[in-house]
């Protein structure tokens, strides 16, 4: 999510509501009631009857019912509380070998039908300049089936008066470990679709996210200088039970770093933020060059989604993304080469079934059930993020199962899967990884990304950086941001910590297509070394 | 049904202000009509149209508020969004920052809206595939684009008795053309109000040079050069910037506006004095809404003066705290340049690199606005006045305020908006000294 969008979301009043996507606000009590099954099978069945009656060879059909709420506050202050709804139909057809699409929020029989006659005559009349057919691979019907999201706490249901008071709490304890300003937010997420296909399936999906991100700004007005420092949380495929701050959540790192995992301590983290702003404050600047850099999980997950997640995503190495998103360094001729991605230590893979995971789901909304699949294998490109109708492409003749919509009213298409990269092998933590780091920076959260448009050269920059010297963390440092060209940067990876490490972090808004929609998605990984990783120094002065 | 004239819009408003028992009541209504085109790969992609209405209510108990939404416009409908509003606002908690609503306002009618554009039909939208397409498969290159329409109307009302209604339109056109080896590519924007001003024949036209002209570009050392950016390459720095003109950050000490001590900036020479920004939402370039997000009337203003800060956004809760008078948040930046062409601007320079476009822009310091981004779609080296060869793109770490106090020369302002900027701008081509580019990319 860029910062534009952050200022969109949390918007006060009338302008926060407006935005297309968010759907009607409603109350409270009702976010925690569901749609009738009955009545979503009812619905869909018609709008398949209507599509295949007007030629449709291929109809399948999303009730979708999204849910929203959102928390704001800043200091002592609630900035605002919204509650949001968005219900309707979305029907896509292969009619004459060519997709068609139409969506509406009447759902009515007659209202479900004229979307469904609507969808197939768009693609009838697309079909007019259709060159080559749409080539589906075929996905076997799976009946009767349902998934939900395995939370233990819905956060839909817990009261806003207790996120209220964990916020204000969160922020007062910020305030009084020392922070001028602090913004906390609640973002809870639940989506409910009802996928129907002419291949025989009814999916019946329940799939809640929740994100709790925390800024805390500290300045010096002697010298008029100011920094922040993020929560170090992550948004999450769980419920509120990952607010529950549990031990067996936290990961104690060096220099009394406590990250997260399963679990988040928003109060710990806010005091932890208070001090850290305060005293990069007065951290010395970084001497730009060649480091090796540690870098932990909660800065990995970025640089692993700009750097792998989009360029092997099948869209955009065939062009389809090219006036918008970009296209990729990562072409098929590379793929057919071998082409050495990464070091032999390197293993990324797609994964929409980990747990806890943004991107889980049972079903892809295609109605394709989710896996897991390699994408580098032991440093080689050997794969990428398809479809139905674009995996034969690659020779392949099922999906991966990576299809979404962030509404009903928005068409499915290839959206980037979880990407991970898989833990070291054998026995590494931390302070096992540093302990032959001579001239290093060890990097924790993520902060300020950029990358080009083929995803060769990208910058990055964090929350928190320490200096390593002869195998020792040692003080803070501040402006540091590295740069790199991506297959140097991960064939220049020289160590992965074990399983005991890993952790995932992920992005709530990550936006793709014309019109844009967005998706959440997670990337998982143990602290990772690289060698000899360009650094440059971001202080600059205005005078 | 999207587009409510004055009268349907302010009989719903009305029945709503009427229906609510709270102190206050604020109800905000919004239609439009969207319509688009998407190509890639020398073929239509998806096309489509989306129509949407939406009422937003905000009602008030004292310092409690409450908003719901609703895209039904029954009686029974909106008796159900007014209650909504209620019940939210009965439960939530005060906000000490909340403001009464404002008394009624007089609001000057801004040329937002082009029939024109509200008239394109689903064959005019494949027709500018066609005109993208058709050259660029004659000449062995490959188009993708994307071409989307709107037209729509916003109006509000209050329990206070103050009303506000307008219609706008807006047609957004970007293309980027590679060439069939993908050694090269250009790009081109065109944003208005009024379609008859969008000619896509011509635009391609400027894509397909772009994209033949950047091939076999060739590598140059990353450091400080003279650049001269093209405005759709100035106009994403510069918009970015603009968040630091909010005057509570600025006080709060943790924008580039504010002043060591406490305070702001404002009336201090912060910029090059050649640089002077106006608001004017009656511009016929860049016209805004004649009110801004919270309904205060927009006014003709400086922004910056002869680079000095002539105005900073303030919140009708922080202007009055602060014992400052309220004026409207600008909704579109028209900067001062001179009358040169972005070839004219070629042609003075001894050295010095041409960039079409920049592209993903990320904040990496607040203190100082310190920019990260990328050139894209048509670099090249310029030598004695000429365009030399394309170089390869490069990443850039720049603050658009030390840009500002670069400048070397400042061409003729265009029109900017849409995907490329924040706001709708009139942006002209600069030229300038020492701007850093800091690596290379092998992106084309």
């Amino acid at each position: 999510m860029d910062r534009r969008d952050f200022m969109q979301y949390t918007g006060f009043g009338l302008a926060g509501l407006m935005l297309p996507g968010f759907g009607r606000a409603v109350a409270a009590e009702t976010l925690v009631t569901p749609m009738d099954v009955a009545l979503k099978k009812a619905m869909a069945d018609v709008a398949l009857n209507a599509a295949t009656g007007a030629g449709a060879t291929y109809c399948d059909v999303r009730v979708g019912r999204y849910l929203n709420q959102f928390v704001v506050t800043r200091e002592e202050k609630v900035q605002n509380v919204v509650n949001t709804e968005s219900t309707g139909v979305g029907i896509r057809v292969i009619a004459n070998g060519t997709w068609g699409f139409a969506a509406t929020s009447n759902m009515t029989s007659a209202g479900v039908a004229a979307a469904a006659r609507q969808a197939v005559a768009i693609a009838k009349a697309n079909s007019r300049n259709q060159t080559v057919p749409v080539h589906l691979a075929p996905t076997p019907g799976v009946g009767e089936v349902s998934w939900r999201t395995p939370i233990t706490k819905n956060a839909m249901e817990v009261p806003i008066k207790d996120k209220v008071e964990l916020l204000l709490g969160v922020n007062a304890a910020a305030l009084k470990a020392g922070a001028n300003f602090v913004n906390s937010t609640l973002f809870v997420v639940n989506e409910q679709k009802y996928f129907v296909s002419t291949d025989g399936s009814y999916i019946d999906q329940d799939v809640h996210r929740l994100w709790a991100p925390l800024n805390v700004t500290c300045i010096d007005k002697a010298t008029g200088k100011f920094r922040s420092r993020q929560g170090l949380s992550s948004p999450v495929g769980m419920g509120y039970e990952y607010l529950d701050g549990a031990a067996t959540g936290k990961v104690l790192g060096p220099n009394g770093l406590i990250s997260y995992g399963r679990s988040y301590d928003m109060v710990e983290d806010a005091i932890a933020a208070a001090k850290q702003a305060q005293e990069k404050l007065k951290a010395p600047s970084v001497k730009p060059g060649k480091y090796d850099l540690v870098l932990d999980p909660g800065n990995m997950w970025l640089t692993i989604h700009e750097s792998v997640g989009h360029p092997t995503e099948l869209d955009r190495v065939l062009g389809y993304e090219a006036n918008y998103a970009g296209t990729s360094f990562a072409t098929l001729d590379k793929r057919e080469a071998k082409f050495k991605y990464g070091s032999d230590l390197v293993t990324l893979f797609a994964d929409k079934t980990q747990v806890g995971s943004l991107g889980a789901v049972g079903y892809d909304d295609e109605g394709v059930k989710t896996r897991r699949w390699d994408l580098i294998k032991d440093g080689t490109l050997v794969n990428y993020q398809a479809i139905r109708d674009q995996v034969h492409i690659l020779g392949e003749n099922a999906s991966h199962g990576c299809c979404y919509a962030d509404s009903w009213s928005s068409v499915q298409f290839q959206r980037m899967a979880n990407v991970s990269l898989a833990p070291g092998k054998d026995k590494l933590d931390v302070a096992g990884m540093v302990k032959d780091v001579e001239n290093g920076i060890y990097i924790v959260g993520a902060g300020s990304f950029s990358i080009d448009q083929q995803r060769y050269n990208a910058q990055f920059g964090g929350q928190l950086f320490y200096e390593i010297k002869n195998g020792k963390i040692g003080a803070m440092i501040e402006d540091v941001a590295y740069q790199m060209r991506t297959p140097e940067f991960w064939n220049s990876c020289a160590a992965i910590c074990d399983e005991s490490d890993y952790r995932m972090g992920g992005s709530f808004f990550d936006g793709k297509g014309q019109p844009g929609q967005v998706s959440a998605v997670s990337h998982g990984s143990s602290t990772t070394r690289f060698n000899g990783v360009n650094v440059i120094n971001t202080a600059r002065s205005l005078g | 049904m999207s587009m409510f004239t004055e009268a349907e819009a302010k009989a719903i408003l009305d029945k709503v202000i009427k229906l609510s028992v709270a102190d206050e009541c604020n109800a905000s209504l919004g239609g439009s009509i969207n319509g688009n085109i998407r190509f890639a790969l020398n073929n239509v992609s998806t096309s489509g149209i989306v129509s949407d209405t939406s009422l937003a209510v905000q009602v008030a108990f004292g310092k409690r508020t409450g908003v719901a939404t609703i895209n039904e416009f029954d009686d029974a409908a909106l008796e159900r969004v007014v209650r909504r509003a209620e019940d939210l606002a009965r439960l939530a908690p005060e906000n000490d920052e909340y403001m009464p609503e404002l008394g009624k306002q007089e609001y000057l009618p801004t040329p937002t809206y082009a029939q024109s554009t509200a008239d394109i039909t689903p064959e005019y939208r494949a027709q500018v595939a066609a005109d993208s397409i058709d050259p660029c498969k004659a000449d062995d290159l490959v188009a993708a684009g994307f071409l989307s329409d709107n037209a729509g109307f916003s109006a509000f009302a209050n329990s206070k008795g103050n009303f506000g209604y307008q219609t706008s339109t807006d047609v957004n056109f970007t293309c980027t053309v590679r060439t069939a080896d993908g050694r090269g590519s250009g790009w081109v924007t065109s944003n208005y109000e009024d379609v008859t001003k969008f000619n896509a024949k011509d635009d391609i036209k400027i894509a397909i040079q772009k994209a033949k002209g950047s091939a076999d570009a060739k590598a140059l050392e990353p450091g400080k050069y003279t650049v001269i950016l093209e405005p759709a390459a100035a106009a994403g720095l510069i918009s970015f910037m603009m968040f630091g003109f909010d005057a509570r950050q600025a006080d709060e000490g943790r924008s580039f506006m504010s002043k060591k001590g406490g305070g702001n900036r404002l009336g201090e020479l912060v910029f090059d004095p050649r640089v002077s920004v106006m608001a004017d939402p009656w511009s016929t370039d860049a016209p805004a809404f004649p009110w801004d997000g919270s309904g205060v009337p927009r006014k003709k203003h400086a922004i910056i003066d002869q680079g000095k800060v002539a105005h900073l956004n303030y919140s009708r809760y922080w202007a009055q705290k602060q014992g400052k008078p309220m004026v409207a948040n600008p909704g579109n930046l028209l900067m001062a340049g001179g009358t040169k062409s972005t070839a004219e601007l070629v042609k003075g320079t001894a050295k010095g690199i041409l960039v079409t476009r920049t592209w993903y822009i990320r904040l990496v310091d607040p203190q100082t606005v310190l920019l990260t981004g990328l050139t894209r779609d048509g670099t090249f080296y310029i030598e004695n006045g000429e365009i030399k060869y394309p170089v390869k793109n490069f990443r850039f770490n720049e603050s658009p305020v030390i840009m500002l106090n670069n400048i070397e020369e400042l061409g003729k302002p265009m029109r900017i908006a849409g995907d490329e900027s924040n706001f709708a701008m009139m942006i002209p081509p600069m030229k300038l000294r020492d701007f850093t580019f800091t690596s290379l990319s092998d992106a084309v």
